[in-house]
């Protein structure tokens, strides 16, 4: 399967450190082309902003939830497309079938490894 | 002939009904005053009980001696202490962790991130060794989230333990004042945002993966 990995990547968590580690992974998977939002708010603004070909979101952020965001996108007409992976350590059922409900092209459960982010993101942007 | 046993409002047609609107717009009386009521009831009823009553009557002395045991009890335990001193101090703790571990996994990071970059001036088979390894110890640093997430959620424990027993110390010292605050309003996201589950709770990725599947 081929995916363009020269696409930006809009990583969304409000821990830095958890930022820099998807940063790292995603490096190491060859998606150099990444930007930070430490919010939902600040998301959805470089989301407007930008060009974005996927967004890799934590869920439990203030003020802007990551759920919000991805209702936001979903919302959007440019924007609705866009594939979006959810990142959390949120493993109930009811949380996987919200975001289902809300739009979430994949779901991956805090801790998670190198292998289950490159399996899910060469996924989501193969339906893409 | 005077029936004894029967306030003056219950002998007349309709006085049960009468004392019922009275109760209803009459003020509560304090506890105190509710104590100092019952205590002069009692003595004054004591001579007119049945044994049955008599029974329930020293269960309700037994009752009121317990209660006032029990606030002797708590105001003897310097409960002040739990929410002045020890719950605060707990949450400086564990707030310490959470910056201690970040400081930590960052300076392990940035190693990291020198390795990666040595990676890129080795020769193939090394660079994939050096990559392996990195990769484990990014995935591994994830663990500062996970447990900043679950001492948050220790913190905010303790803040309702916190709030439980200012509540119980103002019940305590307050006798008027003995309706209990409104719980917290809580939106639907909110009651889904739980935090990491403990490992024999929590779905693991492949049963996420399944529930995802059936969507589809």
């Amino acid at each position: 399967m081929s995916v363009d990995k020269s696409m930006n990547v809009l990583i969304v968590d409000d821990y830095k450190t958890m930022l820099r580690i998807i940063r790292n992974l995603l490096k190491q998977i060859e998606f150099n082309n990444v930007e930070e939002a430490s919010d939902g708010g600040e998301a959805l603004a470089k989301l407007r902003a930008g060009q974005f070909g996927l967004v890799i979101s934590d869920w439990n952020m203030q003020p802007m939830t990551g759920l919000q965001l991805l209702q936001e996108v979903r919302a959007d007409a440019r924007l609705k497309s866009t594939p979006f992976i959810m990142i959390t350590a949120e493993s109930k059922t009811e949380n996987v079938v919200a975001a289902k409900q809300a739009g979430v092209s994949n779901y991956i459960v805090k801790p998670f490894n190198a292998e289950t982010l490159k399996e899910k993101i060469e996924k989501v942007l193969g339906n893409a | 002939m005077h029936d004894l046993h029967r306030p003056n409002g219950l002998r007349e047609p309709g006085g049960r009904a009468e004392l019922a609107l009275r109760l209803q717009s009459a003020p509560l009386p304090s506890r105190d005053e509710l104590e100092d009521i019952i205590r002069s009831v009692i003595s004054t009823m004591r001579g007119d009980l049945t044994g049955q009553e008599t029974s329930l009557l020293t269960e309700v002395e037994e009752l009121g001696r317990t209660i006032a045991a029990a606030k002797a009890e708590i105001a003897a335990l310097q409960v002040d202490d739990i929410t002045d001193s020890h719950i605060p101090s707990a949450t400086d703790e564990l707030g310490a962790i959470v910056d201690h571990t970040a400081a930590a996994t960052n300076a392990i990071l940035e190693v990291c991130e020198t390795l990666d970059l040595l990676a890129g001036e080795v020769s193939g088979g090394q660079a994939e060794k050096l990559n392996d390894a990195t990769t484990r110890i990014y995935e591994a640093c994830s663990f500062q989230d996970i447990t900043g997430q679950r001492i948050s959620k220790v913190v905010v424990t303790l803040k309702t333990i916190e709030t439980k027993v200012a509540q119980i110390l103002a019940t305590f010292r307050r006798p008027d004042d003995l309706s209990a605050p409104p719980p917290p309003v809580v939106s639907a996201e909110a009651a889904l945002l739980n935090g990491p589950q403990l490992p024999a709770e929590a779905m693991g990725q492949s049963e996420i993966d399944r529930l995802l599947a059936s969507f589809e």
